[in-house]
């Protein structure tokens, strides 16, 4: 699975985007969230802010009961700043 | 209609000449140029980060919306991403429309789009350091408007 990163988040994560293989148990954003949380200090640190955070999935707006599959490609950013 | 993400700059006037050229059937044309502003915190540069792919993806959705809400005939949406400096043009949307009701209130409808589901991230340069612009709740009230 493929994951982006955007704006802060690529500083606090120290990448851009990775290639991940989660878990079978993992099935949404949600859950993915939490299993990234654990991969690194900077990734807790971006995920425990979880209500400053918004989704993708394929590159549509996702929540984070959006289900994943391992072909997905997944991008978490804060809210947009367009315009 | 015309869709781009570009960090090359571009002439507002350029774009709103060629909407008004050969264009008798229609009686209004409405635009909208965003710059960058330097603010009351001096702001040295602003960098706009995108995700390519889906930024296009979302600017071509949004078109298709317009276009399904009013009669538009004609519209340009043009966003640049890079580093800017205060005064440069980052986006522009012009929309053409047989009377003005439609080319305001479209044009209107693309701008709030762009603030608030547009995948940009704005990151300001000042003299203390450089920090990413937070968004404004107050877009995304103006934004339900539409919805």
């Amino acid at each position: 699975m493929r994951v982006l990163y955007f704006a802060w988040l690529q500083s606090k994560i120290q990448k851009d985007e990775e290639e991940v293989t989660p878990p079978a148990a993992v099935k949404s954003v949600g859950q993915l969230a939490d299993w990234l949380q654990t991969l690194s200090p900077g990734h807790a640190a971006v995920f425990s802010e979880r209500a400053r955070l918004r989704a993708a999935v394929n590159q549509t707006f996702a929540s984070w009961e959006t289900p994943l599959s391992p072909t997905d490609e997944v991008a978490f950013f804060p809210p947009v700043t367009g315009g | 209609m015309t869709v781009k993400v570009q960090s090359e700059s571009f002439d507002p006037g350029q774009l709103l000449a060629k909407l008004c050229e050969d264009n008798s059937s229609c009686g209004a044309v409405a635009s909208f140029v965003g710059l960058v502003r330097r603010g009351s915190e001096d702001v040295l540069a602003m960098t706009l980060q995108h995700y390519p792919g889906m930024t296009e993806r979302q600017l071509l959705a949004f078109e298709a919306e317009a276009c399904r809400r009013w009669p538009v005939e004609r519209l340009v949406i043009l966003h640049r991403f890079g580093r800017l400096l205060p005064g440069e043009p980052i986006v522009f949307v012009g929309v053409t429309a047989a009377h003005r009701d439609v080319a305001f209130r479209a044009c209107e409808f693309l701008v709030d789009r762009l603030k608030t589901r547009a995948p940009f991230w704005k990151q300001e340069e000042t003299a203390t350091g450089s920090h990413w612009v937070e968004a404004l709740p107050d877009d995304d009230i103006r934004a339900e408007r539409w919805d």
